[in-house]
């Protein structure tokens, strides 16, 4: 099938000095990196959440004060979007798997990856920065005029921070486009692609062409913020739905940046596991680029009742109705793709089940919000938050958890213990909807988003939506404490542990500095699994 | 005052639907709940079928499939586009009638400000952090912010509308049930976010009007109706000066509210409470008359025009202010 040898050499992970890492223009090592700052990242973001659940438990628990929840709300949403879930997929799995996908021995350019890192990381630090001198309460929106002339937070260092890690965003982007073009293996067309290189191409165009617009937007915020130019507060001449189209403009697509590339590494685990070539392959390339390009479209329906046109609110209502009909179709090609396959029950596979449950009840409850007169009710209630939860937890991080582990033997040369990768698996699947479940019926019944206290009505699911949380983060924590365990004490994994198709899986496990000896040369469509 | 029944289901009170509006609504739901329940139960019977009949290593026949795959796709992309589109069209016509308010709807000033609601009656009573309606009867609330967004959301009415400052936006609806129901602001707008809470009343006529009696002579002595306000504030701000007068600078207001006016761009608006407040605060160019008028923005307030507004749709039928 593939005319090369398996690339020997030293390990990537050989030389260990801090400046070998720091410096490194690996793509490899600078996927490594990326997994260490937003696992780090992620905690904090998580450490947010669980003081938010443990403060709704009860209808006014007074663990922390108004102020303090409106911070950690902020907090949550902020370091979760755009420090996590933006480059865990794209950045890390991205980052490690691409190259080695299309048989490359990095990405086009090395010193922009690395620069791209120290961005994220410069963004990272003014993030930080900001809640440490006191924290903002904007909420991850910023909508103004609250955001640009009544906050006292600390707005300027946090739009700093996330303006500044955005330009790393863009250069990852263009990376990755122009790697996808000009560095696949002779023989690997198009069309012989993985979905998970379709999948982070798409991502990188919407990467490349959303992420300014949020620039522009933070750029006029803090213009108004500190310079008074009048552009969103109509007290000095602005127009406050003017932010709100240019921020959701770009924070549509951002949803696309959180869920496609969980999308293309499901379609890898499905096929990998079930030992069979994914159903409707050119449907699902289909479906991610016309998610990718209808996303750009759908902004408005964020604003159905801000008191934007109605006509306005009719097609954003249609073309939201439109973008969801390619992400059904993958749900049913990942279903038929198993269809006469030869299932392991391996824990990738586990989470990648976990996702099709929790993206379709994502999916439908998307549908709710998109029917115009049901979205007036639901719209800013916990229902909203249970819906992009499950696509963005249900869908994005149970996707990448699946990647982590399946390209885990790759990336560590050893095999985590599958016994445990299962038991938090399951746990996490449970406890996400223990958590997140309960909020659709909240949302229903009228309970807003981001109140600290509420009316006793209220209570009993709030303490179930926190009993939830508690077991979600035990599923989070176990793979913390074994991943790294295995990595000095797993069983050796092989070059192809999985059995699987896909150029990585011919390098060594972990590959040598230059992934490939010799390039290897493609001949046959991706999944090409022998028939059962 | 009688508390409206609620349903409780282990341990969670049932919302009410206390409008026509709120009914048409809740069967929506009720539809995609029943086509989700049905999806979600398909797939999951199905791929559990399948889980278990191609476990690697059952001995089940994995012949190839013989049915051309884009036959498929092409049936399962236009069976989930016609089921959509459904929801869509029942979406979008509730959403279009609750945007037209019946005519004669009487008008109710709501203010939001950090944080409180600020409720203005056409008879001058003026209340905080509720509001007063009557039973069957259609009202619209015109719905003006001083400082930062709001939401007016009431569950029980699955309505809710944002409070833009600088702008005024609308609402209406019928409520057909007595009771006391949850007011929120679902838009966040800082540290009392949460308590800027507050309740809708509906009352059957009688009591409405023992209300309206008590609660006019609790405040009506101290404010003024928003339409004999706007009326001062008309003579305030000198409006009559173009607006009115033989050798009109500006075009005549009587009769104005509701119909269409023509722009020097060639262009209509209509004259409805947004294009009445744009005018008051910026001024619009109208076909026929040079574009001369002052910017009032910064100097009347947000609640001021809405009463200018209130006055101004009253002028249908007045030949001089």
């Amino acid at each position: 099938m593939i005319a090369s040898e398996q690339g020997d050499g030293p390990s990537y992970l050989q030389e260990s000095t801090v400046r070998s890492w720091l410096g490194t223009l690996d793509h490899k090592r600078i996927g490594i990196l990326y997994l260490f700052t937003i696992t780090f990242f992620f905690a904090i973001g998580a450490s947010a959440a669980a003081m938010m659940r443990i403060q709704l438990a009860y209808p006014a628990a007074g663990l922390v004060t108004s102020d303090a929840y409106n911070r950690l709300f902020t907090l949550h949403g902020v370091i979760m979007v755009w420090f996590f879930l933006i480059p865990s997929i794209p950045a890390v799995l991205g980052n490690f798997v691409l190259p080695l996908a299309i048989g490359a021995r990095d990405v086009a350019f090395p010193r922009l990856n690395l620069a791209s890192w120290y961005l994220f990381v410069g963004g990272g630090a003014l993030a930080l920065y900001s809640i440490l001198v006191g924290g903002v309460d904007t909420g991850w929106t910023f909508y103004t005029p609250y955001s640009s002339t009544y906050s006292n937070g600390h707005v300027m260092a946090m739009a700093g921070g996330i303006f500044v890690a955005g330009f790393g965003s863009i250069a990852t982007g263009i990376n990755f486009i122009v790697t996808v073009h000009k560095l696949r293996a002779p023989g690997l067309t198009w069309f012989r692609l993985p979905l998970f290189v379709w999948s982070i191409y798409a991502t990188s165009i919407i990467l490349v062409l959303a992420t300014p617009v949020l620039a522009i937007t933070l750029t006029l915020m803090a213009l108004e913020r500190v310079a008074g130019v009048g552009i969103f507060d109509p007290r000095i001449g602005g127009d406050p739905l003017l932010f709100q189209h240019l921020f959701w403009f770009y924070s549509h697509p951002a949803v696309y940046i959180m869920i496609l590339p969980g999308m293309g590494v499901i379609s890898e685990l499905v096929a990998c596991f079930s030992k069979k070539a994914v159903f409707g392959y050119h449907a699902m390339a289909f479906s991610i680029l016309s998610i990718a390009g209808l996303g750009f479209l759908v902004w408005g329906h964020h604003m159905f009742v801000t008191s934007q046109s109605v006509y306005a609110g009719v097609a954003f209502s249609f073309l939201s109705f439109l973008v969801a009909v390619p992400s059904a179709i993958k749900v049913f090609n990942w279903v038929a793709t198993m269809h006469r396959g030869a299932i392991e029950f391996t824990t990738p596979f586990l989470y990648a089940l976990g996702f099709i449950a929790l993206f379709t009840i994502g999916g439908l409850t998307g549908i709710f919000l998109a029917t115009l007169a049901v979205d007036v009710h639901l719209h800013d209630t916990f229902f909203v938050i249970a819906h992009f939860h499950y696509i963005m937890v249900g869908g994005g991080v149970m996707a990448y958890m699946g990647g982590i582990h399946y390209w885990w033997p790759k990336i560590s040369g050893r095999m985590y213990p599958e016994a445990w990768g299962r038991v938090a698996a399951v746990t996490i699947f449970v406890g996400f909807n223990l958590t997140f479940f309960p909020q659709y019926i909240l949302g229903y019944l009228g309970m807003p988003r981001r109140y600290w206290i509420y009316p006793e009505q209220f209570h009993t699911l709030n303490l179930v939506s926190s009993a939830g949380a508690l077991v979600l983060a035990i599923g989070y924590i176990l793979p913390l404490i074994y991943l790294p365990w295995s990595f000095f004490k797993g069983a050796r994994a092989g070059t192809n542990p999985w059995g699987a198709t896909g150029l990585e899986w011919l390098a060594a496990s972990p590959p040598a500095e230059h992934n490939f000896r010799e390039t290897p040369v493609v001949t046959r469509p991706a999944y090409d699994y022998p028939p059962l | 005052m009688k508390e409206p029944p609620i349903a409780t289901f282990a341990g969670v009170s049932w919302l009410t639907a206390a409008s026509e509006h709120a009914k048409h609504v809740d069967d929506v739901i009720l539809g995609l709940v029943g086509t989700s329940v049905a999806v979600i139960l398909f797939l999951g019977i199905l791929t559990s079928v399948i889980l278990v009949r191609y476990r690697s290593g059952s001995r089940a026949k994995r012949p190839p499939l013989s049915l051309a795959t884009w036959k498929i796709e092409t049936a399962w992309t236009l069976g989930t586009l016609a089921i959509f589109l459904y929801f869509f069209w029942r979406g979008a016509v509730l959403y279009l009638d609750a945007a037209r308010p019946p005519p004669g709807a009487e008008v109710i000033d709501v203010t939001g400000r950090q944080w409180m609601w600020d409720t203005r009656y056409p008879d001058g009573t003026r209340e905080f952090n509720a509001l007063h309606l009557r039973l069957n009867t259609p009202v619209r609330l015109v719905l003006s912010s001083e400082d930062v967004i709001h939401s007016f959301f009431v569950p029980a009415l699955r309505l809710k509308q944002d409070l833009i400052p600088g702008k005024l936006t609308t609402m209406w609806f019928d409520p057909d049930r007595t009771g006391t129901f949850s007011l929120y602001c679902a838009q966040y707008c800082g540290s009392a976010h949460a308590s800027m809470i507050g309740k809708v009343t509906v009352l059957a006529p009688h009591e409405f009007d023992a209300w309206q009696r008590s609660a006019g002579a609790r405040t009506g002595a101290l404010a003024l109706a928003p339409e004999a306000r706007g009326r001062e504030l008309f003579a305030k701000f000198g409006c009559a000066r173009c607006h009115g007068g033989l050798n009109a600078a500006g075009p005549s207001l009587a009769g104005l509210y509701g119909t269409r006016v023509r722009l020097s761009d060639g262009t209509f608006a209509l004259a409805d409470d947004e294009y009445l407040h744009e005018a008051i605060l910026h001024g619009r160019k109208v076909a026929g008359f040079a574009p001369v008028m002052p910017t009032y923005s910064g100097i009347i307030r947000d609640s001021d025009a809405a009463d200018i507004c209130t006055y101004i749709e009253a002028m249908k039928t007045a030949a001089t202010p």
